[in-house]
């Protein structure tokens, strides 16, 4: 099973790659956002899977899944969710302010001071 | 928000949102989810649960009504100014572990203790609820605050 | 937590309550609710000197990280004591002073709040053990400082002086921060007092000379000693209070204060003691050299602290050779108490004389010699503090200046008795400074009572002048009263404090028994060169208009100012060209070079160490996950390909319900709970972005464009595969979590072993993540209220449409 995880968030993140690449913002959100999702399942791997029962103490079981891994992607979901309204804001906001989405025409004139 | 799910494209919308069925289920589950939300939030310690989900279901079941009714009926709703939120929100997270000092233990040190309460039994008093609290506010307040101010700009 | 903790962060604490109270109530002067603060403390302090001077030390320790040893420890010896009193006490009355200088119409919310910023640090450098925390009030100060210098911040030589004291003191607190990394390496400490109790090891060490160097960056950045003294003449455009409080009473003596603390631990150093005693000498001479030609009175005044700074410095340069010779060494034992005493001495007369200029400034309006002139019988009361001050920093008798100063040329001459080093060989160079420095002191202090009151009135002054209000006056004349007490009574000092602090620089425990006299008899060298600068003063100031031309030989080309504007314009111009040459303003780009280096760096790994992937232990693979697995891969497809905006966010939701439902499968509840409840909201978010997006997503990319960007998503898709295997076949160390499993009842008192973790074990995470929630809201606040203002034709559609 990590095999196959690890190749997919490969995959994931690959693509993502590819997306934050072109020219549209809107893509581009796209991309972080499934970057996000990559690296999570990464750091979940990394754990081990189905390994033990749920992280929480019960008297009965003795052997936990890693809870450390899952801590941390709980931390990065939620800055992934702040992330991403930002930068959509940010994107909506200079799609008002410039007219247009693709970042390469964004760049406008280089100041010169 | 009415004007722009219209705008978008969605004729339909305007008769959807004066659906009295939508209204009063919205109102329903509106209770049902804060329930919830508030219940994932006070249990988190011991079983799943926290913070976050709890701020971020909080926000989502006043999206719910958002999106049921409209912005001014949410603001008389609920009254609240979610910058004020936010910072009370950032002031508990912060503020909590520094109240370590007053005990003598490095910052972000715990305290917590088991208090007899007459009808409950025992009740656990954590001070990490505190400063789960502050997560809870903040994350709550941001989510829809972002939610209300991009649905408010095209009034 | 202890009291003495608290009574160093009483001033932020007020800080808070203060900025409260000027929002509501502005009837009072806000002065008068700053003014207890101080007030408390120093009677506080006042009641420690009888067990400090007993020497009953007082330490109290609070861990703030204790892991990396960076803990609050108040450590409280005679030295920090003097310190603090001086803080506080000038401190409170800088306050009352300030409540007749500033009137209601300046930003007394700010003012306060930064004047309070700084109580508190600077209380937290002089009563610190750790020095870590030292480190952090140190710039703390500086931060103040910067703050305070730019408290008329529409001026530009105010934003000048500021950018300049805070380039010059941050850098040398930076340097002084790798200085204490260097003795922690040596040491294996943080703390001062258990750093003495390994001299040894610090002396022995190849670091030693670095350290030094080091830590004295920062001791001579702070306490304008040549050549790092330019900021400070610059900073006299912060309002006067603060030039007589920040920069002559207390902050720019915390460089002294590091120097005479760290004096037991590098003692043994030839560097350290030749650094500062020369370092200090020339400063003097050179300072109080160039103060003569200031025509504007603070800069006079500025000169004249940077001066008597270098005398204290070097007091201190000679009192690390009674650390060394031991303290019986009559003369560097009489240094050392010369440099504490003259330390409070020179905190009660330029204090003074810093705010009869505020007077002078104020009720005239202006603060040039030229101007001035002939205000005696204007302005007695001022004359007369100002007629003590300057006499006691001249040097003169009967005042405290006098005996201090008359200690300071003593040690200067008998410099040669030691036997250290080369010392012996250069010593008429030692008493000649001093003694230089000394005559044009003297000149200066003269000019300053000379060219503000007497001579002829000009009438040039745009306010007419007058004598100031009583508010205004309490405060010098508290100092000048002080001048006074310690000049007839010095004994007073030298029992309680001043033995004490001389005391912790030696390091010593034996008590001094030090006895303070104005008369030491006509054989003490010592009277007689104070005659000589007496005489040779006096004539220099009187024929002063025949030898003033040499000023003029000085060009501005050639002085240290013009190398700071110099050098700040050339990195300025040089770092906005290597910038230019590499930000070409293309966010692709940006992200090409970070990938390409991220698969170069990964690739170039790979070939040092190999690839080492086992597929043992893997988890058994389940019909429903691989099902998962398949909508996963066939929404990225969906994605990669569609040019609807509305499939493409349909599919991005897909794949979140799908990552929600692999954490069901991989246990991990909290996370299937906050991955449902985000995606929930992410959705809605960007249905509700939908309107102002534009309907297509896609642009026009060419093939080559494609190439690229294909290859480079999949080197990057390859490495990580190869790095996630890699990292997951080799266990180098045991899974950290077992910790938090076993603990967390025990210590944190939970069952959820995640939710645990983010409020107790990882807290620092979870706090500042909600700080980056917090952030980001506020962030897209300012975004979506944000209106721009553009006056061109093509942009006055936009900027129409966001208006409404």
């Amino acid at each position: 099973m990590e095999l196959i995880t690890i190749i997919l968030s490969g995959i994931l993140i690959g693509s993502a790659v590819y997306m934050m690449l072109s020219k549209s913002v809107l893509r581009i959100i796209i991309g972080t956002a499934l970057l996000s999702h990559g690296v999570h399942l990464m750091l979940l791997t990394m754990g081990q899977l189905k390994r033990g029962n749920i992280p929480v103490l019960d008297e009965e079981v003795s052997n936990y899944s890693d809870p450390l891994p899952q801590a941390l992607i709980l931390t990065a979901i939620v800055i992934a969710f702040a992330l991403t309204a930002y930068i959509l804001v940010l994107a909506l906001r200079s799609y008002r302010e410039l007219g247009t989405d693709d970042v390469e025409q964004m760049k406008g004139v280089p100041h010169d001071d | 928000m009415k004007n722009t799910l219209k705008k978008a494209g969605y004729n339909k919308v305007q008769k959807q949102m004066n659906d009295v069925f939508l209204q009063f289920t919205a109102k329903l589950v509106f209770f049902i989810v804060i329930m919830f939300s508030f219940n994932l939030f006070f249990a988190g310690h011991y079983t799943p649960g926290g913070g976050f989900v709890g701020g971020l279901l909080a926000a989502a079941a006043l999206i719910l009504l958002l999106i049921a009714y409209d912005r001014k009926t949410l603001e008389s709703m609920v009254p609240i100014d979610f910058r004020l939120v936010i910072t009370i929100g950032l002031v508990f997270a912060a503020g909590i572990p520094t109240l370590s000092f007053l005990f003598g233990t490095p910052f972000f040190t715990h305290q917590h203790t088991y208090v007899e309460i007459p009808v409950f039994g025992e009740v656990a008093l954590h001070s990490a609820v505190l400063f789960d609290i502050g997560v809870f506010l903040t994350v709550a307040a941001t989510a829809l605050l972002i939610i209300v101010l991009v649905g408010e700009a095209d009034e | 937590m202890a009291l003495i903790h608290l009574a160093i962060l009483l001033p932020l604490i007020a800080a808070i309550a203060i900025g409260v109270i000027y929002r509501y109530y502005k009837r009072l002067h806000l002065g008068w609710f700053v003014l207890p603060v101080p007030l408390i403390i120093v009677i506080y302090l006042l009641t420690l000197v009888p067990r400090v001077s007993s020497n009953q030390l007082i330490y109290e320790s609070l861990a703030i990280m204790p892991r990396i040893g960076m803990n609050f420890d108040v450590y409280i010896d005679g030295l920090g004591l003097l310190f603090a009193i001086l803080i506080s006490g000038i401190g409170a009355l800088v306050v009352l002073y300030s409540i007749g200088y500033l009137s209601h119409r300046e930003d007394l919310g700010s003012f306060y709040v930064y004047l309070l910023m700084f109580m508190s640090a600077m209380l937290g450098v002089v009563l610190n053990d750790n020095v870590l925390m030292l480190y952090l009030f140190w710039e703390l100060t500086s931060i103040s400082s910067f703050l305070l210098i730019a408290f008329w911040f529409m001026k530009e030589r105010s934003l000048y002086g500021a950018q300049k004291s805070m380039l010059i003191t941050m850098g040398g607190g930076f340097l002084m921060l790798g200085g204490f990394i260097l003795l922690y390496i040596m040491t294996g400490t943080f703390s001062i007092r258990e750093m003495l109790n390994q001299v040894a090891a610090i002396q022995e060490s190849p670091l030693a000379p670095l350290a030094v160097v080091l830590i004295l960056f920062g001791a001579f950045t702070k306490s304008a000693q040549f050549p790092f003294y330019i900021w400070l003449p610059d900073a006299m455009e912060a309002p006067t209070p603060v030039s007589a409080y920040l920069h002559s009473a207390t902050m720019v003596k915390a460089g002294i204060y590091l120097v005479a603390r760290l004096t037991p631990l590098f003692a043994f150093s030839e560097l350290w003691v030749w650094i500062i005693l020369l370092g200090g000498l020339i400063t003097m001479a050179w300072a109080s050299f160039n103060a003569i030609r200031k025509d504007d009175l603070k800069a006079v005044l500025a000169f004249s602290t940077v001066s008597q700074l270098g005398l204290i410095m070097s007091l201190l340069g000679l009192g690390a050779l009674s650390v060394v010779t031991g303290a019986n060494e009559e003369y560097f034992s009489i240094a050392v108490v010369a440099a504490v005493f003259h330390l409070i001495n020179h905190a009660t007369f330029k204090g003074a004389l810093f705010m009869v200029t505020g007077i002078v400034d104020h009720e005239a309006g202006t603060r040039s010699l030229k101007k001035l002139g002939g205000l005696l019988t204007v302005m007695p009361v001022s004359f007369t503090l100002t007629l003590i001050t300057a006499l006691s920093m001249a040097g003169l008798p009967p005042f405290n200046g006098f005996l201090s100063k008359e200690l300071f040329l003593e040690a200067m001459i008998h410099v040669g008795d030691a036997n250290f080093s080369a010392l012996a060989d250069v010593a008429f160079i030692f008493p000649l400074l001093a003694i230089v420095g000394s005559i044009f002191t003297f000149i200066y202090s003269i000019l300053l009572i000379y060219g503000v009151f007497f001579g002829k009135r000009t009438y040039d002054t745009p306010k007419e002048p007058h004598e100031a209000p009583a508010l205004m006056l309490i405060s010098p004349a508290i100092l000048t009263v002080l001048v006074l007490v310690f000049g007839f009574f010095p004994n007073v000092l030298s029992g309680t404090i001043i033995d004490s602090a001389a005391m912790s620089i030696m390091a010593s425990d034996t008590p001094l028994e030090t006895h303070l006299y104005m008369w030491h008899g006509f054989a003490n060298p010592a009277l007689w060169a104070t005659v000589f600068i007496v005489i040779t003063g006096t004539l220099l100031f009187y024929f002063r208009d025949k030898w003033m031309f040499i000023y003029d030989y000085h060009k501005d080309r050639f002085t240290l100012n013009y190398l700071y504007d110099q050098g700040l314009i050339y990195s300025r111009f040089g770092s906005r060209k290597i910038t230019d040459s590499y930000m070409s303003g293309f966010i692709r780009s940006y992200l090409v070079y970070i990938f390409l280096f991220f698969i170069v760096m990964g690739i170039l790994t790979l070939l040092n160490t190999g690839i080492r992937i086992s597929f043992d232990d893997m988890a058994p693979v389940g019909i429903h996950e691989m099902a998962v697995v398949l909508i996963i891969l066939v929404s990225i497809a969906v994605i990669l390909g569609t040019k609807s905006r509305m499939v493409s966010i349909i599919m991005l939701g897909a794949i979140g319900f799908s990552m929600s439902l692999f954490f069901v499968f991989f246990r991990a509840a909290d996370l299937a709970l906050t991955q449902l409840a985000i995606e929930t909201v992410t959705t809605a978010l960007f249905l509700v972005c939908f309107y102002h997006l534009p309907k297509n997503s896609r642009h026009q990319e060419r093939m080559r464009f494609k190439l690229t960007n294909f290859l480079v998503s999949l080197g990057v898709a390859l490495i990580v595969i190869i790095i996630g295997l890699t990292a997951y076949s080799n266990r180098l160390f045991d899974r950290i979590s077992e910790f938090h499993i076993e603990n967390v009842y025990e210590l944190a008192a939970g069952g959820n072993m995640v939710n645990v973790i983010l409020v107790d074990f990882r807290g620092f995470d979870t706090l500042f993540e909600t700080l980056v929630f917090g952030i980001a809201g506020i962030g897209i606040y300012s975004l979506m209220k944000l209106r721009l203002n553009r006056k061109d034709g093509n942009n006055e559609e936009h900027a129409e449409e966001s208006r409404i």
